[in-house]
């Protein structure tokens, strides 16, 4: 089909959604919008900031740079669903404790940027945690904290592993 | 801001891609990383975009003859995790992690990036540095462009807007291989405000086949080719000197011309350390 409106299934944190969407319509914007997903921030709207991470299929995206028609069969999750799930309970912790959000604008994009360094595993330097988060914008913090914050899970789930 | 109107089509096949582009005002999109931000902002407004990322076939890395062929719809995350790239194809290693942040290479494509060629992009000067090949796939069938006769002007190339790039061809790293890479940038992740990619060959202790490649000081990639004879003869200074010669960039918003010229030369001798080492 060759058309400016499609017909889309996606499934949104585990649930499919059946949509209707325009074909300029943004990944981000049909999350907010149309899912009523507003954990997902929009920013500069043209890939520079970071508030719009999702995943998609696994990956961390922007959710500004992809089209909602991409994503016609694709498994999205968005803060809300990460956040539900449990997976990042010790980072949105150790951001609270450590002060690495005042606004909190950015958090979602960080919390999910910042998970998919984590999973991979190893104890990430400090060094590699800046340039990892280097795509998202923090206007209040100035990084220190979040890199505080994600350096101190690292370790923890790094010592929880050892001891299990 | 919201992209204009525009219709979208998902290609089923090169041929089908090429078949929707020759649509008026058609354009593809890859991995989108630089055609959405454009069109959110208006900057581009195509009438239909062409969707090629679920085209199969155009997403493998492979060797064959001396050469490594890297499949246009290659993530850039993809590249990076690449053991074989980063064995055979040690210049796009070295580049990689700064292409972008992790989640533009995420979803953002090799080939995507080279046809796009923005002049301060990593790839493209890649890609010139290593004498590297361009195969495209058009309506009168399929040719190959060299790096050097592909990038023709500010984000022109030898891409019509009718073609489909499907690979990108390098030749393989052999134990003489030497490479550099080294940019400037605001940020970790951003278009480098000046950057160098550099191929050559050991011969003994000299270099051969030097071939320096610049960014973001043009329009397009642009080779020095008054310090890549004065590198090869191991003086580090003149080539610095020469690249007066070589470069002429223009005033932007990142840095005077001037400042570039500089940025340059330290980019050179950094990069020219590189060089002197042996692949691990």
């Amino acid at each position: 089909m060759n058309a400016q409106v499609h017909d889309i299934i996606m499934t949104v944190n585990g649930e499919e959604t059946r949509a209707t969407v325009d074909a300029r319509k943004t990944l981000v914007d049909f999350l907010r919008d149309d899912a009523a997903l507003t954990g997902s921030h929009i920013g500069c709207e043209h890939g520079v900031c970071g508030a719009c991470s999702v995943r998609v299929d696994g990956a961390v995206v922007r959710g500004c740079l992809m089209l909602a028609v991409q994503c016609d069969g694709a498994r999205v999750e968005t803060i809300e669903g990460v956040a539900e799930t449990d997976e990042i309970t010790d980072l949105q912790e150790a951001f609270i404790a450590r002060n690495a959000l005042q606004c909190g604008y950015c958090t979602p994009g960080m919390l999910l940027t910042a998970q998919e360094l984590l999973a991979a595993g190893g104890v990430p330097s400090r060094e590699q945690i800046r340039v990892h988060l280097s795509g998202n914008y923090c206007r209040c913090t100035g990084y220190q904290a979040i890199v505080d914050a994600v350096e101190a899970v690292a370790q923890a789930r790094h010592s929880s592993r050892e001891t299990r | 801001m919201k992209p204009a109107p525009f219709a979208y089509a998902k290609a089923r096949s090169v041929a089908h891609a090429i078949e929707l582009l020759a649509n008026d005002d058609a354009r593809l999109l890859a991995g989108g990383q630089s055609l959405i931000a454009t069109l959110n902002m208006r900057l581009s407004h195509p009438s239909l975009l062409v969707d090629i990322n679920g085209v199969g076939g155009l997403d493998g890395i492979s060797s064959n003859d001396g050469h490594i062929e890297i499949g246009a719809l290659v993530r850039h995350a993809q590249a990076e995790r690449s053991a074989e790239l980063g064995r055979r194809a040690p210049l796009i290693a070295l580049a990689m992690p700064h292409i972008g942040h992790p989640a533009i290479r995420n979803r953002g494509t090799i080939g995507g990036s080279i046809a796009f060629a923005d002049p301060a992009a990593e790839l493209p000067a890649c890609v010139l540095a290593l004498g590297g090949e361009l195969a495209i796939a058009g309506p009168q069938g399929s040719r190959v462009v060299k790096a050097d006769d592909f990038f023709k002007s500010l984000f022109e190339t030898a891409l019509t807007t009718h073609d489909v790039l499907t690979s990108i061809r390098i030749p393989a790293a052999s134990a003489q291989t030497r490479v550099g890479f080294a940019e400037f940038a605001r940020r970790h992740g951003d278009y480098a405000m000046v950057g160098l990619a550099a191929s050559g060959r050991a011969d003994g202790k000299r270099l051969r086949d030097l071939r320096l490649a610049y960014f973001g000081v043009g329009s397009t990639p642009v080779r020095a080719h008054h310090a890549e004879p004065a590198l090869e003869d191991g003086d580090i200074d003149a080539a610095v000197r020469a690249l007066a010669q070589d470069l002429n960039p223009p005033d932007d918003v990142q840095a005077s011309g001037a400042v570039k010229t500089h940025l340059a030369g330290v980019l050179l001798r950094r990069v020219a350390r590189q060089l002197d080492r042996a692949l691990s």
